[in-house]
């Protein structure tokens, strides 16, 4: 049954990801915001503890911990930094999840346990210049020359796309067979031909990098093939259903550290000789954010729990990305206005957030497609 | 080398403490708890002198049954034993711990007890002392830098202004301080393999309690800082404050 109560060790997760973001993230957040530096060292602590390979089997190098446990994991830092949760995010459930669920033994030998381990970066290249919501339209060829395949086009938004080692790149075989042709491949970054663009100047999220990648006949070995060529379209898709809880509970810590801040803030903030917490129109704010943190939290939560239990979980997750980014903008939103000037100066965090959070509602599926997911689901049952 | 370590359940310094309608308990609903932070760098300290020297690591907490959520911690981060002695209610007074911690100690004879150098929610201060005298071992309280020998240890214990450094022979107990170490987070893997661990649960042997609490109350809450803006008054009254309260002008 869907419980409130977490165990002792989901807990021990929570607690611990919580004093690591505020011990070792925290200190570094507004540097890497003002100057886009990528938290390498960070990333490498955090693989050190297992954070790379949450959910992956102990088999393959990960810490084998249920969804549950992953998104308070993943809230806890988005609290602090959710530039880092994108590394995360990414690798946890799209990339490692991707290789355990469809690669072969050979593949995950090779590639997830070392991911799983923090020893790489993963990154997951789907969207193209003209194809993102429009995942069916994608350019990128891949060509079977007998011994190998052969890519040829261009990736866009590719998070960790400077630092990843591993890619999963999703390209066309025969654009005649549509989305039937789609295939997934492992690609190596250092493969000759495969050339990460110039860094994007982006509104927020700036410590995690964002780029283009073009891929110019980049020789691709037989077995690194995920399943089978026709199963690439189906592979993104059911990658991206588990993917949105990720980016779901990242909105969730977003809007949580927002909240936090201006909860302290307005006891802490006087005007009209007292705190500003008392004033009803700063009371209406607080009310309304933290309702909305709360039912994005129980979605967040219900969709994590149907994972954890192999339970269908598309309506679900998308439900909770939609609900959480949406709260977490609205969040953010207010919480500036509660600092007023002060939320609008670097130094008081909230206006990274507030920049941060805008970002949840357009990747991995922008509101929009998020509604049509849901409403596809309601028509199907 | 076999070192036990005490571990202390208090309340996270983040949580606001209520007083009990008893006046003479912490009202535990809504309060989260953690390993004490001294005993971490006790624990940690332990699991260092491990790793170079081998042996064993034992764990111990008396509390109530609610202390498992500590012990875990420490499993995860590497205890190879742990030993949650149970009390009846919250324990506070510091002779009954360490009569149980000692009856242990008796037990599993260490060659090091490492304590933290105070508990933050009681803060008695008395541990490493009374087990000292019940365990007829010498202690050395308030370490901030700790070498273990064969069948001696050499201690840095930071005192007013300074620093000194002492011997004493094993087996002995430490209190340890901030700046002994870094403590390790425990690793996610390491956290799950603690859930299936077991925790040697035992109760309690009933004993005097030689201090007992009569009341305890809240200090009236006292700001820490203050906001003001830039009014011409909030100026004037800046100046006052800086001249007046705070006398640096």
């Amino acid at each position: 049954m869907f419980s409130l109560k977490f165990d002792e060790m989901q807990e021990q997760v929570r607690d611990t990801a919580a004093k690591f973001a505020k011990e070792e993230i925290a200190p570094s957040v507004i540097d890497r915001d003002i100057n886009s530096k990528f938290p390498k060292e960070i990333l490498e602590k955090l693989g050190e503890l297992g954070f790379l390979g949450m959910m992956t089997d102990p088999d393959y190098g990960g810490s084998g911990l249920d969804a549950i446990s992953y998104v308070l994991a993943i809230t806890e830092i988005a609290k602090v930094d959710a530039g880092v949760t994108i590394v995360l995010s990414v690798q946890n459930s799209l990339v490692n999840w991707i290789i355990e669920t469809y690669g072969t033994e050979e593949q995950k030998q090779k590639y997830l346990i070392p991911l799983a381990e923090g020893k790489k970066l993963g990154a997951y290249c789907l969207s193209e210049p003209e194809a993102g919501s429009d995942a069916r339209g994608l350019m990128t060829m891949a060509e079977d020359k007998g011994d190998y395949w052969l890519l040829n086009g261009m990736k866009n938004w590719i998070s960790t796309g400077q630092n990843a080692d591993v890619h999963i790149v999703f390209a066309q075989t025969n654009h005649e067979l549509k989305h039937k042709g789609i295939a997934a491949f492992i690609v190596d970054a250092d493969s000759e031909g495969f050339e990460p663009g110039p860094k994007e100047d982006k509104m927020g999220m700036r410590t995690s990098d964002t780029c283009s990648i073009s891929l110019t006949n980049v020789k691709v070995p037989k077995e690194n093939l995920i399943s089978e060529v026709g199963q690439g379209f189906y592979i993104a898709m059911t990658g991206l259903n588990g993917g949105r809880i990720g980016i779901a509970a990242q909105s969730l810590g977003i809007a949580k550290g927002a909240y936090e801040a201006s909860v302290q803030y307005a006891k802490e903030r006087k005007t009209m000789g007292i705190p500003i917490i008392k004033h009803q129109m700063i009371q209406q704010k607080l009310a309304q954010m933290s309702m909305k943190i709360d039912a994005a939290e129980m979605l967040v939560l219900k969709a994590a729990w149907l994972r954890s239990n192999k339970e269908d979980h598309i309506k679900a997750s998308s439900e909770a990305k939609l609900f959480a980014s949406t709260t977490a903008v609205e969040v953010c939103r207010e919480a500036v206005q509660i600092h007023g000037g002060y939320g609008y100066v670097r130094e008081y965090h909230v206006e990274r957030m507030l920049r941060d959070s805008k970002v949840t509602e357009i990747y991995e599926g922008t509101s929009e497609i998020q509604h049509i997911v849901i409403a596809r689901e309601i028509e199907r049952s | 080398m076999n070192i036990l370590v005490c571990i202390s359940r208090v309340p996270d310094t983040a949580s606001r403490i209520l007083i009990g309608s008893d006046s003479k308990t912490i009202d535990p609903a809504g309060i989260k708890y953690v390993v004490n932070p001294y005993d971490e760098f006790g624990l940690e300290e332990a699991l260092r002198l491990r790793t170079k020297n081998g042996g064993e690591v034992t764990a111990v907490t008396v509390g109530t049954a609610a202390s498992t959520d500590v012990m875990r911690t420490a499993l995860a981060m590497g205890a190879d034993k742990v030993v949650l002695i149970k009390s009846e209610n919250e324990p506070t007074d510091s002779f009954y711990v360490a009569k149980n911690i000692a009856e242990l100690a008796k037990e599993i004879s260490p060659d090091l007890i490492l304590c933290g150098r105070q508990s933050v929610d009681y803060d008695s201060f008395q541990m490493t002392s009374v087990l000292a005298e019940l365990l007829d071992m010498p202690s050395v309280s308030i370490v901030s830098a700790l070498t273990v020998d064969s069948d001696k240890l050499t201690a840095e214990r930071d005192i007013e202004g300074g620093k000194e450094t002492v011997e004493a022979p094993l087996p002995c107990i430490i209190s340890a301080q901030k700046g002994l170490n870094e403590p390790r987070y425990p690793k996610l893997p390491d956290i799950m393999k603690a859930k299936r661990k077991a925790i040697e649960e035992r109760d309690a042997i009933p004993s005097e309690e030689r201090v007992t609490i009569s009341e305890m109350s809240i200090l009236s809450k006292q700001r820490v800082g203050t906001i003001l803006s830039d009014s011409d008054e909030d100026i004037a009254e800046l100046v006052r404050l800086l001249h007046e309260d705070a006398k640096v002008i």
